[in-house]
């Protein structure tokens, strides 16, 4: 790993940290309050800040777990340094466009 | 003290296997001293590296008992508590016969992190005055006394996973000379150590630390070095 990919992950953890915490908040909220599906796409739907910041998290995790899977990839198995960034990527735009569905269905549905 | 030792040492090439001898324990024997032992009156065929017997020249460096240690400053008495040791070459090198590996890899990862000192004078010019109690000498003279042995980079993970990387001997070095005023070639070293293979892929397991004979701590080492590349790329004073 070189100094340029040591700033991506640990600048992408500085920002997921507190969303994690916010969405761990959400998830307590919505099982205590007893929310179904349909109450939180409710509360969800059209909203720009639920996008915002599900689309902050997902870019931050993408980037951040493929960085993990290159260093996983490169360390473990016998690829060398760049077949684990090709495949890291690939894993990096599979988490991205997951979540960019998830956030679409999550905001747009 | 008397009794025996079981001593399995291993013989041959990367393909070898342990064989067991019996050595006479005695007062204050170091792990080098059975090794001698073996050599001398067993097996004249064993082929293992020292020197200097005193811990400074940093050749010596086996695997006793599962951990590197510097033999020739390792009482049998701290290791081999129920008489038996198993005693191999150094991990994460090859193996050329025996006790011996090949450290060329270790040495040429310590020229790769620019481990040698660059002059910032010449021989015309004056001595350069050096306070040995400044604070930025202190900072120089701190993981100075490094002997080269191989223990940490025989100790660690990432070298087991990651075979290009320079290992914590080879960047506690660069570390040093980073701390050194005299020194010319920061610019350099701090763009090596900032590379694939630099500081960045260490994951802080902290085995070179526990495992250190001459009690440095490569561990912060790196961590230092983490944050000095960190700014400088930061800055635009290194490339990616």
């Amino acid at each position: 790993m070189n100094v340029r990919l040591y700033v991506w992950q640990r600048a992408t953890a500085a920002v997921m940290a507190p969303l994690v915490l916010v969405h761990i908040a959400v998830i307590l909220y919505v099982s205590r309050q007893g929310l179904t599906a349909a109450d939180i796409l409710s509360r969800t739907h059209g909203s720009v800040l639920w996008a915002s910041y599900y689309g902050l998290f997902v870019a931050a995790a993408s980037i951040h777990a493929s960085i993990g899977v290159r260093n996983v990839l490169a360390e473990w198995t016998a690829l060398g340094e760049r077949s684990a960034g090709f495949f890291a990527v690939l894993f990096g735009l599979a988490l991205a466009v997951l979540g960019a569905h998830a956030i679409v269905v999550l905001v747009l549905t | 003290m008397p009794g025996e030792l079981s001593v399995s040492l291993w013989r041959g090439a990367e393909d070898g296997c342990y064989e067991t001898y019996r050595v006479p324990r005695r007062e204050s024997q170091t792990v080098l001293d059975v090794v001698t032992f073996v050599q001398r009156h067993l097996d004249p065929t064993l082929t293992y590296r020292f020197a200097c017997r005193v811990g400074v020249c940093g050749s010596c460096a086996m695997t006793v008992n599962g951990r590197p240690r510097w033999t020739c400053r390792t009482h049998v008495a701290k290791v081999a508590g129920d008489d038996r040791l198993t005693i191999g070459p150094l991990e994460n090198l090859r193996v050329i016969k025996d006790l011996a590996t090949d450290m060329q890899p270790f040495f040429e990862k310590w020229q790769k992190a620019k481990g040698a000192f660059e002059p910032s004078k010449t021989r015309a010019d004056a001595i350069e005055q050096i306070r040995p109690d400044s604070p930025a000498r202190r900072a120089a003279d701190a993981a100075i006394e490094c002997i080269n042995c191989g223990v940490c980079y025989a100790a660690c993970d990432t070298v087991r996973w990651n075979r290009d990387y320079f290992g914590p001997a080879a960047l506690t070095r660069a570390w040093t000379l980073l701390n050194d005023q005299r020194d010319a070639g920061n610019a350099a070293r701090l763009q090596a150590v900032a590379g694939s293979g630099g500081c960045h892929s260490c994951h802080s397991h902290q085995s070179c630390q526990e495992l250190c004979p001459q009690a440095l701590n490569p561990t912060a080492v790196i961590a230092d070095l983490k944050r000095r590349t960190l700014a400088a790329y930061l800055k635009g004073e290194i490339a990616p």
